[in-house]
């Protein structure tokens, strides 16, 4: 059984049919990429597993469990956390604070002792904080760790929100283009991050993402998205030498 | 510059980061409890009324600063909480059940208005809570029989353990129990902002849509920081009925949920601080307003609106230059001299960030 599974999920916007009776399959432990060209439908697709979109039809089950008669808050419950292509902090909080939402998922005290600080309380605070404590030091985020979001620089920001993902402990990391406005050094230590996350940690990715150098450094398998439908699927190499691919690539201009 | 050097987890959860603001706080503290002796009574009544206002602050700052929930209706909260805990102990109960008890129907109160108001985000928000506002006032009215509508009612006198406790003839009893209360209040915030729940407030605040991806359940969390403040307010619209002595269906009016709101936006928008900060200026403006026109010699004559009118440009003044507040200029203030002589000028200026619509894609 695979970890995740998308069968048959159809999803239009008006007239747009962003998903195309997609099917696709994320096996446990590697590292999964989607590439197509801009509005190819991948977002929507990690908005289909978010539960932020209802497909028209299809089903979503992750590890076994049927992912769509859950709300959106209660698919982190199952470890699959992510990131968004246009970075989606809590801008006005810290570092470590946005970190310590990802920890969210694993609440374990209610309003009232939390109001009080129980040493309950400030038990699970202190595992919150160590597990977040090894994030930051994964990610060197440390010189940064009390500092406002607002003030970051982009590249900052980028890493934060892969690190209040990983914040939760996912099972499954959903990274929708980690390299975009990214400099050429940062994207480098994406790729390692990215490598680590998986060999590690041993949590499966799933990612968009347009660079190609980073997409076959780090990926198994490789899905090419256009107009929402499967074009070709297979190791990068394969993918990148597929007659489809190339002609929409070349039909579109290139990503 | 005060640097801190890690030395555990505990570190970040205790409640002063060092033991400088430790003493500090503990100074003020002292000196707040010590103040009856070195004022005087008018004096002190005002520093009472500061902060009244302060826990009312606290309240709204809860969710409007943390969760980014604005609210017009806050009076009407002020309102549930003071009839709530003077008829209870016109019916026989004690003060100290019966004010715990307008704090805990009040947050019900607060938590059923949260149901449709969750759907609601910022100015339809503001609106439905404005109407909250001008109905409280109808609903006094018409619960006459409870309420005893416009001739409105008088606060009795409170007792704990046998001491007798009121505003004129005891002021600095009344001024324990405001401060008691105010501290309690303080730490109740302070602690879930250090709590997963306080994290959320502020996660919901700042995105919805990462705050759900992240397990946040908005509905719920909304729900809560209603529950939360407006049991923090109906506290504050007790001890307001008692400072004020008589009250009605007028005492709560829209002016007092519009000033709350300025206050806390004044004072500076998600900060503990914040709210005392305003909480100072609102209860000292028409003080300090009478004494001017008094020296500029405007004599007796009443200026109508004229209070309102420089509230409304000392708030339009700071969301042009300080929009972080009172407490924003302070930490600038403060971080300017830790650094000094390296502060530079863009240091506060925020990065580029996108447009809500362009966020899902
Ligand atoms: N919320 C939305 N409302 C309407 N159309 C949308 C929405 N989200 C995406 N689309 C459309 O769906 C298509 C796929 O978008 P998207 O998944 O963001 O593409 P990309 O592959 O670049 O991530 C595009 O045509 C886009 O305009
Ligand atoms: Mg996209």
């Amino acid at each position: 059984m695979s970890l995740l599974e998308i069968t048959n999920a159809t999803l239009k916007f008006g007239g747009v049919v962003a998903v195309n009776d997609l099917s696709l399959s994320v096996e446990e432990g590697e590292v999964y990429a989607i590439v197509g060209p801009n509005g190819a439908g991948k977002s929507t697709v990690f908005n289909l597993i978010s539960r932020f979109y209802e497909p028209f039809s299809g089903q979503i089950t992750f590890d076994g469990q049927n992912l769509l008669d859950r709300r959106a808050d209660a698919v982190a419950d199952l470890g699959i956390a992510r990131t968004f292509q246009n970075i989606e902090l809590f801008d006005h909080a810290t570092v470590l604070q946005n970190l310590l939402v990802g920890r969210h998922r694993h609440r374990r005290t209610n309003m009232i002792e939390e109001m009080l600080f129980t040493p309950r309380v400030r038990r699970e605070e202190k595992k919150h904080r160590e597990a977040v404590e090894r994030v930051i030091d994964f990610l060197d985020l440390q010189p940064y760790r009390n500092k406002m979001i607002a003030g970051l620089p982009y590249g900052v920001r980028k890493v934060v929100e892969l690190g209040r993902a990983l914040s939760s402990d996912p099972r499954l990391l959903l990274l929708d283009e980690p390299a975009s406005g990214l400099s050429v050094e940062e994207t480098q230590d994406m790729r390692w991050w990215i490598d680590d996350i998986r060999k590690q940690m041993g949590i499966t990715v799933l990612m968009v993402e347009h660079d190609m150098g980073l997409v076959s450094g780090v990926s198994d398998r490789v899905l090419a998205l256009a107009d929402g439908a499967k074009l070709a699927e297979g190791t990068p190499a394969e993918v990148q030498s597929d007659p489809a691919v190339i002609a929409a690539y070349l039909g579109t201009g290139a990503a | 510059m005060r640097i801190h050097f890690k030395t555990s987890y505990e570190h970040d959860i205790r409640l002063f980061p060092d033991w400088w603001s430790f003493f500090v706080y503990a100074a003020l503290v002292a000196v707040a409890v010590i103040l009856p002796w070195l004022l005087d009574d008018f004096f002190l009544g005002e520093v009472t009324n500061v902060l009244i206002w302060a826990i009312a602050g606290l309240g709204l700052m809860l969710l409007t600063g943390q969760t980014g929930q604005a609210s017009l209706g806050h009076a009407a909260f002020l309102a549930i909480g003071c009839y709530s805990c003077i008829i209870g102990m016109e019916n026989g109960l004690p003060f100290l059940l019966a004010f715990p008890l307008a704090g805990v129907i009040t947050g019900i109160f607060g938590t059923l208005f949260s149901i449709p108001a969750v759907r609601l985000h910022g100015i339809y928000l503001a609106i439905a809570t404005i109407a909250l506002s001008v109905l409280a006032d109808d609903i006094i009215v018409l619960l006459e029989p409870w309420t005893d509508g416009v001739s409105g009612k008088f606060a009795p006198m409170i007792t704990i353990f046998g001491i007798e406790i009121e505003r004129w003839t005891t002021p600095d009893r009344f001024y324990w129990l405001v401060l008691a209360v105010t501290i309690l209040c303080t730490l109740f915030y302070r602690n879930l902002l250090r709590a997963p729940l306080g994290r959320a407030f502020a996660a919901v605040r700042d995105s919805e849509v990462s705050a759900t991806a992240m397990g946040v359940h908005i509905a719920f969390t909304k729900a809560a920081a209603f529950g939360l403040s407006c049991a923090i307010t109906g506290l504050a619209g007790a001890l307001m009925g008692f400072y004020a002595g008589a009250f009605n269906n007028e005492t709560f009016s829209i002016v007092i949920s519009i000033s709350l709101l300025m206050m806390i936006v004044i004072g500076g928008l998600g900060s503990i601080h914040g709210a005392f900060f305003g909480a100072v200026v609102i209860a000292f403006l028409p003080q300090a307003l009478s004494m001017t026109t008094d020296m500029i010699g405007g004599g007796n004559v009443a200026i109508p609106g004229l209070e309102t009118g420089v509230f409304g440009a000392i708030l339009i003044l700071f969301i042009l230059f300080e929009p972080m507040g009172i407490y924003g200029r302070w930490l600038k203030i403060r971080t300017w001299f830790e650094l000094f002589p390296f502060a530079r000028k863009d240091m506060f200026k925020r990065q580029k960030s996108y447009l809500k619509t362009e966020r899902l894609r």
